[in-house]
């Protein structure tokens, strides 16, 4: 039964998109409309798990912005509205998903990845 | 009119101009003709189709015998499921036509008829979204129904009150249902929203009536 529904779901899948996990730092950049200009924004941030499957895959990314405010947005990997995911750092972490980054206080420490 | 039979498959999200749709997708198809009611023949205008073949051993199992011989004298394989549609024009049909989920299009609007997920007998709170009391601060009162009527006048009931009960596996049809996407080589069909029933369950999709 599932298969039927993966066969739909294909069409949307991207390729495009590096392989990314928890504890990295991407720099993502979304399509914005505004009326009828389009421009490219950056969100850079730590990416703090993945969850679900097929065209409703998504991710979660988290940066501090300004006074100290966390940011948390969430992307589906198939958004139409997605224009790139760029990998700055690779890191190294022990969970799934690093929820506890939320609580960390002063500067989220995350070792990087060394293949 | 048109209409199809299918199984539910499962909900997923498809993107159609840059936006996002929460669908159903169904198994619809492919239905068989077996039988072709007529005006002139002191009936109405309809066809009645099947769904799923069944093997001719199988279906002496599972069939009434009636049925068994009823297939055979429409010369078409036995059918799991059948099902009437009332047709505007019953000359596009011949007995033994196959109807395929091609039928419909993207953007058609459709009614969808299924039996609702069985809840067995749920209480007021489930069944008619009673608020109930509070589940702390010394309350006694709970999850019940609270008042169900008046005193010595009337002294009974209204009937139609609503009470605890058997909720849902009830026949329901959701109308204005749009398709999203038709896969006619697989013979699946996407329709924006939910519809009723469990993954697997039958379905009715009929095009809209209003």
């Amino acid at each position: 039964m599932d298969q039927y529904i993966r066969s739909l779901e294909n069409e949307f899948m991207r390729q495009d998109l590096p392989e990314i996990g928890p504890g990295d730092t991407v720099r993502v950049s979304v399509r914005i409309k505004e009326g009828n200009k389009e421009r490219v924004q950056a969100f850079e941030g730590i990416v703090m798990g993945i969850r679900g499957s097929g065209t409703g895959k998504s991710f979660t990314v988290r940066r501090v912005g300004a006074a100290g405010v966390g940011v948390e947005r969430i992307f589906p990997f198939t958004s139409p509205s997605l224009e790139k995911v760029e990998v700055l750092r690779k890191g190294k972490v022990r969970r799934a998903k690093i929820y506890y980054i939320r609580n960390v206080k002063g500067k989220v420490k995350i070792k990087e990845k060394r293949d | 009119m048109k209409g199809i039979l299918g199984r539910k498959l499962g909900m997923t999200t498809l993107y159609k101009d840059g936006k996002a749709f929460g669908v159903t997708v169904v198994k619809a198809g492919p239905c068989t003709v077996v039988q072709k009611k007529t005006l002139e023949g002191g009936e109405y205008d309809a066809i009645q189709v099947g769904f799923e073949e069944l093997t001719p051993e199988r279906a002496k199992k599972i069939l009434t015998k009636p049925l068994v011989k009823k297939f055979e004298a429409a010369k078409v394989k036995p059918q799991r499921v059948l099902k009437e549609f009332k047709v505007g024009n019953i000359n596009d049909y011949t007995v033994g036509d196959i109807i395929e989920v091609g039928v419909f299009s993207e953007g058609e609007k459709v009614d969808v008829t299924g039996y609702s997920k069985g809840r067995g007998f749920s209480g007021a709170m489930k069944r008619w979204n009673f608020r109930g009391g509070e589940a702390s601060h010394g309350a006694k009162f709970h999850r019940e129904l609270g008042s169900v009527g008046n005193h010595t006048e009337p002294a009974k009931i209204w009937k139609g009150k609503k009470m605890a009960g058997q909720y849902g596996n009830e026949k329901k049809t959701i109308k204005n249902l749009t398709v999203v996407k038709v896969d006619a080589e697989n013979g699946l069909i996407a329709i924006y929203g939910a519809v009723p029933g469990a993954r697997g369950g039958l379905l009715v999709i009929k095009s809209a009536t209003r």
